[in-house]
C-alpha cells in the first residue's frame, strides 16, 4: 500500500471539510476526486501533504505514519509532490531557478546535477526554450506545466494535482492534461482533484465521488460515470452534464 | 513690518552665504559619514526584527513579544529624545574613550530608532507575499527558514523599495539630530556661523545643501514607485 487515510478529519473552525476519510491506493494508482465546489477535494490533498494539519485520524505512506503531530514535515515533503491550481511558480526565479532551487537547497544536488536533470525534464515536456524565461512571460498552460516539472524533478513518490487547469483558459487544458497522461505511464501514484469529468473517467484507475467531506461512491470510470449507486454520485453527474462539463 | 531689504540682509545675504559654505560642506561631511555607517546598521538590524517578528514557530512566542514591545516603544517616542537619553546617557555612565563618544552613541540612537521603523516596512513587505508562495515552498520540502530566505524575503523587498528609501530620506535629515549632543556637523556649523555674524544666512546654505540630496532621493522614490504600479498594476484607468 502506497498511501492510507483512516478516518481524516479536518474542520476550519466550525466548518467540517473532511469528516471521515478512508482510502487505501496502491503504488502506481491513479485515484481521481470529483464533487462539487466545497466537498473536500483541495483540503484532502493538503492534508497529504501535510500542508493542513488533521485534526483527527491517520495518514501513512508506505505503512510509516506521517500525520503525527510534531513530525518533520519536510523529508515527507520531498516524497509526496503537489500541484496547485494557480500553479504558485516563484515569480522573482526564472524557470530554471523555479526547478533547481529545491534540488540544491533540499535534495543537495550540485549545480551540474540540478541543471541537467532540470534540463532533461523540460526537453520531455516541451518547455526547453523556457528555462530562462521568467513566470510572468509565460502563458498560464506553460507555467502550469513548469509548476508539474518542478514537483517532478523531486522524483517524488506520489503526486497530488490540484485543479491544476481550474485556472486555466480552455484552450491552454489540453497542453496540460497531456503532461498528466505522460506521467501515468510511468509508474508514479497520483491523487487527482478536478473539474474535468472527461479526464477524470480517461486517465483515473479510481474515481472517488466526495459529498460534504465524505467519499459517497467509488469505483472504476466506467462504474462510476455510467452506472452510479449513490443518489448524490447520479445529482451532481446529472448537474455538470447539464452545463456541459462531461 | 519688516522691511524686504532687512530680510534679505539676515536671511539672504549673498556675502555670507559664500563664506558659510566651504565650512557648511565640510561639516556636511560628518552627515554623510553618520549616515553612510548608520543605513546598514539599520537595514540589518530592520531586517532580523521583521523575520523574528514574521516567525510562526510557536517556540519563538516570546521572541515575538519581545520585538513587538520594542519596535512599540522605540517608534512610539521621539527620535530625539533617544539621541538624549543615549548619546548623552551611555557616555556619561564613566566609558573610555573611544567608548565614550557623542557621535558613537547618537548613531546607535540613530540605528536603534530607525531599525524599529524600518523593521514595519519590511514586516509590511513580508506579509504582503501572498501564502500560496510560502505553501508551494514548503510543499517542495524546504524548511521554514529556507522559505523565508529565498522565496518570501526577496519578494518582500523588493516591493518595499520605494517606502524602503522614504524612510531613507527621513533619516537622512534626521541625522543632524545628532548635532544636538555636540558633534559639528552641518546643522550646528550653520548654528556657530549664525552666533558669531548675526545672520540666519547660514540656515539657508544649510538647507539648500540638505535640498540638493533630499530632493534627488524623493524624485527616484517617486520613480520607484511608480514603476512598481505600473508593473504590478493592470491597464490605468483614465
Amino acid at each position: 500500500m502506497k498511501l492510507e487515510l483512516r478516518n481524516v478529519r479536518k474542520s476550519f473552525e466550525e466548518r467540517v471539510v473532511l469528516a471521515g476519510i478512508d482510502l487505501e491506493v496502491n503504488a502506481g494508482e491513479v485515484v481521481s476526486f470529483i464533487g462539487s465546489s466545497g466537498s473536500g477535494k483541495t483540503t484532502l490533498l493538503r492534508c497529504v501533504n501535510l500542508l493542513e494539519p488533521i485534526d483527527d485520524g491517520a495518514i501513512f505512506l508506505e505503512g510509516d505514519e506521517i500525520s503525527t503531530i510534531g513530525r518533520d514535515p519536510n523529508p515527507i515533503r520531498r516524497r509526496i509532490g503537489i500541484v496547485f491550481q494557480s500553479f504558485n511558480l516563484f515569480p522573482h526565479m526564472s524557470v530554471r531557478r523555479n526547478i533547481t532551487l529545491a534540488l540544491t537547497e533540499v535534495l543537495d544536488k550540485s549545480a551540474q546535477e540540478a541543471n541537467a536533470t532540470t534540463h532533461s525534464l523540460l526537453k520531455r515536456f516541451n518547455l526547453d526554450e523556457k528555462i530562462d524565461a521568467y513566470p510572468d512571460q509565460l502563458s498560464g498552460g506553460q507555467q502550469q506545466r513548469v509548476a508539474i516539472v518542478r514537483a517532478l524533478a523531486m522524483n517524488p513518490e506520489v503526486l497530488l494535482l490540484d485543479e491544476i487547469t481550474s485556472a486555466l483558459d480552455p484552450e491552454l487544458v489540453g497542453e496540460v492534461l497531456d503532461v498528466v497522461r505522460e506521467l501515468k505511464g510511468s509508474g508514479i501514484t497520483m491523487l487527482i482533484a478536478t473539474h474535468e469529468m472527461n479526464f477524470a473517467r480517461e486517465i483515473s484507475d479510481r474515481v472517488c465521488f466526495l459529498d460534504a467531506g465524505r467519499i459517497a461512491e467509488q469505483g472504476s470510470p466506467e462504474q462510476i460515470f455510467t452506472n452510479p449507486n449513490d443518489d448524490r454520485t447520479k445529482q451532481f453527474l446529472r448537474r455538470v452534464q447539464a452545463v456541459g462539463k462531461t | 513690518m519688516p522691511r524686504w531689504d532687512r530680510v534679505k540682509e539676515s536671511f539672504f545675504n549673498g556675502e555670507r552665504l559664500i563664506d558659510s559654505l566651504p565650512r557648511l560642506l565640510d561639516a556636511f561631511v560628518l552627515d554623510i559619514k553618520i549616515f553612510v555607517w548608520s543605513t546598514p546598521a539599520i537595514i540589518a538590524l530592520a531586517l532580523v526584527l521583521a523575520i523574528a517578528r514574521s516567525s510562526r514557530n510557536p517556540a519563538l512566542f516570546p521572541v515575538r513579544i519581545f520585538v513587538i514591545g520594542y519596535i512599540d516603544i522605540m517608534r512610539g517616542v521621539p527620535v530625539i529624545l533617544w539621541i538624549y537619553l543615549i548619546g548623552f546617557g551611555v557616555p556619561g555612565v564613566g566609558l573610555e574613550r573611544p567608548f565614550n563618544s557623542p557621535l558613537l552613541w547618537g548613531s546607535v540612537a540613530l540605528v536603534l530608532t530607525y531599525g524599529a521603523y524600518i523593521a514595519e516596512v519590511f514586516r509590511a513587505g513580508i506579509d504582503s507575499v501572498h501564502e500560496s508562495q510560502r505553501a508551494a515552498s514548503r510543499s517542495l520540502g524546504l524548511s521554514n527558514s529556507q522559505t523565508m530566505r529565498f522565496v518570501i524575503l526577496p519578494q518582500a523587498i523588493r516591493r518595499v523599495v520605494p517606502p524602503l528609501m522614504n524612510d531613507l530620506v527621513s533619516l537622512q535629515k534626521d541625522v543632524a539630530l545628532v548635532s544636538l549632543i555636540g558633534p559639528i556637523e552641518i546643522l550646528r556649523q550653520a548654528n556657530i556661523d549664525k552666533a558669531k555674524f548675526a545672520n540666519f544666512t547660514p540656515y539657508i546654505g544649510a538647507a539648500i545643501i540638505f535640498l540638493m540630496i533630499t530632493i534627488p532621493l524623493t524624485r527616484t522614490t517617486d520613480y520607484l514607485l511608480a514603476r512598481e504600479r505600473k508593473r504590478t498594476s493592470a491597464t490605468r484607468v483614465r
